[in-house]
């Protein structure tokens, strides 16, 4: 097998990794009002990063993490929030299931 | 810096589970340095609540845009500009 043929195996890509991805929908280019709790989640991810509690790679990595059903259905900041709360559970900045309990009441 | 503006680099096709900024288009595809950046904290690490030290090189690399998408209908001078980290950069003859 040559270098050149070596090279051009497949590598597995994660469901993040989209760019030239075929598909057939068209692509929507409508601009979207953000809702306040959108603006709310950037600006805590905002504050939570500049505070030294997480970082960018923490907040992509645990977008990547999502499981691929729930990374699909998701919007752009449900993605944000879903990683915040995994980032703070581990952290122990939240209890597992806080979020819930609290919303819950 | 292991390479320089000019030469020739292929992005490694090494799979990788976690945290990485390397599309997976480029991944295998030989291109050229157009730019050494600077050094930064590496993601990969500091995805999971390192410092991300040392810091790692990272490179401006473009691509011909028929190397990457051979079945794309731009200009077939078109480029693509991707920034790697150099531990995903290997020699290309």
């Amino acid at each position: 097998m040559s270098a050149a043929r070596r090279y051009d195996r497949r590598v597995k890509r994660a469901v993040h990794d989209r760019g030239g991805w075929p598909t057939d929908a068209a692509i929507d280019r409508s601009e979207h009002e953000l809702a306040d709790w959108e603006l709310l989640t950037d600006a805590l991810v905002g504050a939570l990063g500049r505070h030294g509690v997480m970082t960018v790679d923490q907040l992509r990595r645990g977008i990547e993490s999502m499981p691929r059903d729930e990374y699909e259905r998701a919007s752009y900041y449900e993605r944000w929030l879903y990683s915040a709360e995994t980032i703070l559970t581990e952290k122990g900045v939240l209890a597992p299931g806080e979020l819930d309990a609290r919303l819950a009441r | 810096m292991r390479y320089r503006p000019g030469q020739r680099v292929r992005v490694a096709a090494r799979p990788h589970e976690g945290h990485h900024r390397t599309p997976g288009y480029v991944k295998g595809k030989t291109g050229r340095v157009e730019r050494v950046h600077a050094s930064f904290a590496n993601p990969e690490t500091r995805a999971y609540g390192t410092d991300g030290l040392p810091k790692q090189p990272l490179y401006l690399v473009g691509f011909a845009q028929h190397d990457l998408w051979p079945d794309a209908h731009g200009h077939n001078r078109d480029r693509i500009y991707v920034d790697i980290f150099e531990h995903w950069l290997e020699e290309a003859e």
